[in-house]
């Protein structure tokens, strides 16, 4: 599904020069769940973005579903990313002006998709993460769980191959962070590949692939046994009782 | 192009402006008072000139009238200072030689300024200015008939001794209520039949009055009446529509100039009083009152445009965010570009259609106003504009709009997603 070789990617700052990927090499199949994993300043942030086209590396090649993702003009990018990829932000960056069920059918709109189909694709896909009921409501109503759990709908809507999320869980409590991976574990179980960011391990241990990153270099990938946020939940669930107690 | 009329891209243009009320009416207000200002003095403008053209009104604007002076320089033998006279054969000859002219009327005149008595009926007396007229001067300097008829071609052919008499005329020879045509009124000891009466407004300001204590009696009847042999006093011509007396009245003048034994050079033989280039000027002086319109008009909706991109400029900035979330979404920069376009000329329109709306009622107020007052003295008259400037002033604002949206809309395509999304 991915294929990525010799990726370099710097900054530049003025005079200084900032070499923040040192020649990656990574693939990924499809189906799979892997997570990529590494202190701040270790240039995860920088490889999602360049998986997500929303950067561009300097060299190295990089295939998305057999497809060179190479000089492409925005045009073709946004074409790309719409059909190809969803994505997941920390901050969930839904438009607070518009309902759930607006957020979640706006790649749909941008792919062309007529209003009633859209309207009728869209709520399938809130139905999934479980808030069909909240359709009609804004973001703020809405609480970090379930406005996450909008954002996922928003990046399945237009069918993608990959889902990229980048720290999906930074803004949530334990709780509600198992949640939203069991969510996106479903998600994993019915095919999708499905690419995470994250600095907690407990998270990147609900994957089956765990990539660490160290200054711009990947130093361990290692297939993990995958943790099922259900259980993690349940466990939570009870210690939290019985500290109460 | 469908994206324009998609429902979709409206829906979000609402919504976007929506989002913040009231900085949206404060935008839209810049706009609004521009075009609001551009509409009213347009309208002003209008109102003014309809108010000093009421004056002309039905006058044939473009005319000439001309009458003999004396030689200023010898010519062909005869001496400087000569006085000559128009004759009946010039009109027949300025006809055939000058092309485009609509109407060459002769006259001849008795009374004028302070002249003495030379009207009696019975007991009364009065003093009037009696022209021999044809019966084309009706086009040329336009009288009300109120009753009986104005002059035609048979009382011409036939040399009947019949009068129009203004309607001073009448209130100085008559008593109220006494019926004057078919009544007799003695001119220079000649008597007329009076055959109708006319009223008149005055021309450019001049005294009404004065210019209904007039008498038009046919010209023919009028030269054997009063022993004018083949002279004529002055002629008034009127040019056909399309080409001006002005270009025309040199030809004129050099027809009459050989056919009496005139220098050629001679430019003071010849007096004339060109109508033409009096409305020209007034003309020119709307032209000029226009311009300064529409130059104070679109500088105050100019101001108002860049409020609207001002606006749109922090619109963008505080959407950058959202805009690369639709660009991460798959919105192309196209997309971007045209929502903050279509955006701003939505704004623009609307509170532009705003302005002309409010003008237009404050407009229809003041004609409702004006309506019940005498306007016929007043230096201004049904102040208003014609669909053609609204239109004008609608494609000012299309063309503004759009200028306001390029910056910010260039702006907000040049937010790469990575930068949006980073910022927190």
């Amino acid at each position: 599904m991915i294929e990525i070789k010799d990726l370099n990617k710097s900054y530049h700052m003025g005079s200084n020069s900032l070499h923040v990927l040192k020649g990656i090499d990574f693939s990924v199949k499809e189906g799979e769940m892997v997570s990529i994993m590494g202190s701040s300043g270790s240039g995860k942030s920088t490889f999602l973005n360049i998986l997500g086209m929303l950067d561009e590396a300097d060299s190295g090649s990089y295939t998305l579903d057999g497809k060179p993702i190479k000089n492409l003009n925005e045009k073709v990018a946004a074409k790309y990313r719409n059909q190809f990829l969803g994505f997941i932000f920390q901050s969930f960056n839904l438009i607070n002006y518009k309902s759930a069920l607006d957020n979640v059918a706006m790649p749909l709109y941008y792919q062309g998709v007529k209003r009633a189909e859209r309207m009728e694709k869209a709520l399938h896909y809130l139905e999934k993460v479980g808030l069909a009921q909240w359709a009609t409501h804004l973001p703020n109503e809405l609480s970090g769980g379930q406005k996450q759990r909008v954002a996922i709908a928003r990046a399945l809507a237009s069918d993608p191959k990959v889902l990229l999320a980048d720290e999906p869980t930074g803004a949530l409590d334990t709780q509600t962070s198992y949640e939203v991976m069991e969510l996106i574990q479903n998600i994993n179980d019915e095919g999708k590949t499905i690419l995470l960011v994250t600095h907690e391990d407990d998270i990147a241990h609900m994957t089956k692939r765990i990539v660490n990153l160290k200054d711009g270099l990947i130093i361990d990938d290692s297939n993990v046994t995958q943790v099922r946020a259900s259980v993690a939940k349940n466990k939570h669930l009870q210690s939290k009782q019985t500290s109460n107690v | 192009m469908s994206k324009l009329f998609s429902r979709d891209s409206w829906a979000e243009i609402i919504e976007a402006l929506s989002s913040n009320w009231f900085r949206t009416l404060l935008t839209a207000f810049g706009v609004l008072w521009g075009i609001f200002i551009l509409v009213i003095l347009l309208a002003a403008g209008n109102g003014l000139e309809n108010g000093v053209k009421q004056g002309f009104a039905g006058m044939a604007t473009n005319s000439m009238f001309m009458w003999s002076q004396t030689a200023s320089k010898p010519y062909k033998g005869l001496p400087k200072g000569r006085r000559y006279n128009f004759k009946i054969s010039d009109v027949d000859a300025i006809k055939e030689t000058v092309p485009n002219l609509r109407y060459v009327s002769p006259r001849n005149q008795l009374g004028g300024f302070r002249g003495a008595n030379n009207v009696v009926r019975g007991l009364k007396t009065g003093a009037y200015n009696v022209y021999g007229d044809y019966p084309e001067i009706i086009q040329q300097q336009p009288m009300n008939i109120v009753s009986g008829r104005f002059l035609n071609y048979s009382d011409i052919e036939n040399k009947r001794k019949v009068a129009i008499i203004g309607e001073s005329v009448r209130t100085g020879l008559y008593e109220p209520g006494e019926e004057a045509i078919g009544s007799y009124i003695k001119i220079n000891g000649v008597n007329f039949l009076v055959i109708g009466t006319y009223t008149k407004k005055a021309n450019g300001g001049g005294d009404a009055e004065e210019a209904q204590k007039e008498i038009f009696v046919p010209f023919t009847s009028f030269s054997q009446a009063f022993n004018m042999g083949e002279n004529v006093g002055w002629m008034a011509v009127t040019a056909q529509d399309g080409s001006s007396i002005t270009s025309l009245k040199e030809q004129v003048f050099d027809v009459i100039k050989s056919r009496h034994s005139i220098d050629p050079t001679d430019d003071r033989a010849v007096g004339h009083f060109d109508l033409y280039e009096e409305f020209s000027k007034i003309n020119g002086l709307f032209i000029a009152l226009n311009a300064v319109a529409y130059f104070v008009g679109i500088l105050v909706l100019l101001s108002g445009i860049i409020g609207i991109s001002n606006i749109m400029l922090i619109v963008v900035k505080e959407r950058t965010r959202e805009i690369g979330v639709r660009r991460a979404l798959g919105a192309t920069p196209w997309a971007i570009r045209s929502q903050i376009l279509l955006e701003s000329i939505f704004l623009t329109i609307i509170s532009g259609m705003a302005g002309i709306v409010l003008a237009s009622g404050l407009l229809a107020l003041v004609n409702k106003i004006m309506e019940g007052m005498d306007t016929s003295e007043m230096m201004f008259l049904n102040p208003s504009v014609n669909i053609g400037v609204v239109f004008i002033a609608l494609i000012i604002l299309i063309v503004s709009g759009l200028l306001a949206g390029l910056i910010p809309a260039q702006n907000a395509i040049k937010i790469k997603p990575v930068d949006a999304l980073r910022t927190e």
